[in-house]
């Protein structure tokens, strides 16, 4: 028998060695169900993990995880061990849970099982190895599998409370029928100049405005980027019917915005937020009074 | 997918579906010249509520349409733009300039109406 | 279900403009892109299958959906074997906002998008890559 032909052979006789022991492994391991999980639970309470579970909570859990972990080695494959650590980390995220508390429990079930196959087979140390052998790069990917799905999970959900906490700084404010102010203070980026662009258009929407005063008094300064953001607010208002009214213009920011080519004559800018109010009530045609007169009368 | 125009009294209405093809748009175009011929309409309203992408040739074709009907004696409006869509459409750089927009057809309306008013 | 592989829209007339945008912004939603960046996409996936109609007659858009270990987006490769574009920085060349779309529009299509790349050569063709990632 040539030398390559050995190897094939050898090879193939590995691979459905590894699945025989494997399909041997998982059998073991739900044999001893009961038993091995409740070494796990035993174990992570030791380790103080999960301790914003209920006991009960964490026994439902534990029997999940442990049934689909027995499930991935069985099977060999993963999405449904993907789909449902992207389930539990749903779950578990909004209670507290950390990603070193789910790492560890895993690698605490992986540990379990790992002891049980030494009880079970330390009289014949070859077949250790090779049940080990079989056992060790699919515990592993499943380790991996279920931190990688809780992390990206937890981002999601980040990357959600910035937005949300992003629109909460940013308030889109009717103070009339038709009339929209938006006040921007301090520092802005390009990111929060889209997303301001973004709330005022929903809120033209909402509110059916026709006129919006955006009033930058509060911001110091603004550099071409932003500024471009804001010119682009400007037209995009008009496209839904709606008039802007720039108020608190600095003379830099002014600058800057001639720099970038807009033609400022063809921007509606006032010098003041009361004044910006005032000429929007005109456009909209409310009679405007000043205070003066209606306590004199 | 043919746009359907509506008579409303003096104006038209158009409204336009979300599946608009470079064909559709400019049926539409040929369509509403000759409707505003027939009926001697005094406005157009180009409902675009329903439209997900506005690009370039999409503004380009709604453009002409105004032009043309202006022609006609006519105005248009174009109304429904969404936010989205406008955001999109400012940072491809479409501006629409010299073509009147309205939120909806309720102020796409008083607009023809304010506009025709002063001409009689 | 999530969709997993290429989705690859031969373009040969202005009806298949449509369905790529729309192929394009079912990905785009799948992917978790919020409202706005969808309709970024389908309009920058508009205005590159339109270039291939009215430049090269016919060639493909081709979506799929990224992932490096930092961020995950969705990327866009625009395909012909048409002319090919003569000047390429003139083509990048802001005309900027009153053109209301004149020529190829890619200065528009380069800021709608997160990254944009183009490649051409003349008699042989042109492909633009267009990346946005998720925020």
């Amino acid at each position: 028998m040539s030398s390559s032909k050995r190897t094939a052979t050898q090879t193939q006789r590995t691979a459905a060695q590894s699945t025989e022991l494997l399909q041997e492994l998982v059998a073991h391991l739900r044999q001893n169900r009961t038993q091995l999980r409740e070494e796990w639970a035993n174990r992570i309470a030791e380790a103080q993990l999960l301790t914003a579970m209920t006991k009960e909570e964490l026994f439902a859990e534990a029997t999940s995880v442990y049934d689909n972990y027995v499930e991935a080695l069985a099977t060999g494959t993963f999405e449904a061990l993907q789909t449902y650590a992207r389930d539990l980390s749903e779950r578990i995220i909004p209670r507290g849970v950390e990603t070193h508390e789910v790492v560890g429990i895993v690698l605490l079930l992986r540990d379990v099982l790992a002891r049980s196959l030494f009880a079970k087979y330390q009289g014949d140390f070859t077949m250790l190895n090779r049940i080990l052998d079989a056992y060790e790069p699919a515990a592993n990917r499943i380790a991996n599998t279920v931190a990688v799905g809780f992390v990206q999970e937890r981002e999601r959900v980040i990357r959600q409370q910035q937005e949300a906490i992003r629109e909460l700084s940013t308030p889109v404010l009717q103070v009339r029928e038709r009339l929209l102010i938006l006040p921007i203070i301090g520092v802005i980026d390009a990111q929060r100049a889209r997303q301001l662009t973004e709330q005022l258009l929903r809120g033209i929407r909402t509110n059916r405005a026709k006129v919006v005063v955006i009033d930058i008094t509060g911001v110091a300064a603004m550099d071409a980027t932003v500024a471009n953001h804001l010119v682009q607010t400007v037209e995009a208002s008009r496209l839904l019917g709606a008039t802007v009214i720039v108020t608190g213009l600095s003379p830099e920011i002014a600058q800057t915005i001639v720099t970038i080519g807009v033609d400022l004559g063809k921007m509606n800018t006032v010098g003041d937020l009361q004044g910006g109010i005032e000429q929007a009530e005109r456009l909209l045609g409310y009679k405007v009074i000043p205070v003066a007169e209606i306590v004199s009368s | 997918m043919e746009v359907p125009i509506l008579k409303q009294g003096r104006f038209l209405i158009a409204t336009i579906q979300a599946a608009l093809s470079d064909a559709d748009l400019l049926q539409l175009r040929r369509a509403l010249i000759d409707k505003v011929i027939h009926f001697r309409s005094q406005g157009v309203i180009v409902d675009v509520t329903a439209l997900d992408v506005m690009d370039s040739f999409a503004t380009r074709t709604l453009r002409d349409i105004t032009n043309v009907i202006r022609l006609r004696g006519a105005d248009t409006v174009i109304v429904g733009i969404q936010p989205e869509v406008a955001f999109a459409m400012v940072q491809l750089g479409l501006t629409m300039e010299g073509v009147a927009t309205a939120l909806d057809l309720e102020e796409g309306l008083a607009h023809l109406q304010q506009r025709t008013a002063r001409k009689t | 279900m999530p969709v997993l592989q290429d989705i690859l829209v031969a373009i040969r007339s202005d009806a298949d403009i449509v369905v790529a945008r729309q192929r394009g912004r079912a990905l785009a939603a799948d992917i978790g892109f919020t409202a706005t960046d969808t309709t970024l996409i389908a309009t920058a996936i508009s205005e590159l299958a339109r270039n291939i109609v009215s430049y090269a007659r016919h060639g493909e858009v081709m979506m799929r959906r990224v992932e490096t270990t930092q961020k995950k987006g969705m990327v866009i490769i625009a395909r012909d074997s048409g002319p090919g574009i003569r000047s390429i920085p003139d083509a990048l060349r802001d005309g900027y906002s009153t053109s209301g779309g004149l020529g190829l529009g890619l200065p528009g299509v380069n800021r709608l998008m997160d990254e944009f790349a183009i490649e051409s050569e003349l008699q042989r063709g042109t492909t633009v890559t267009v990346k946005m990632w998720l925020k």
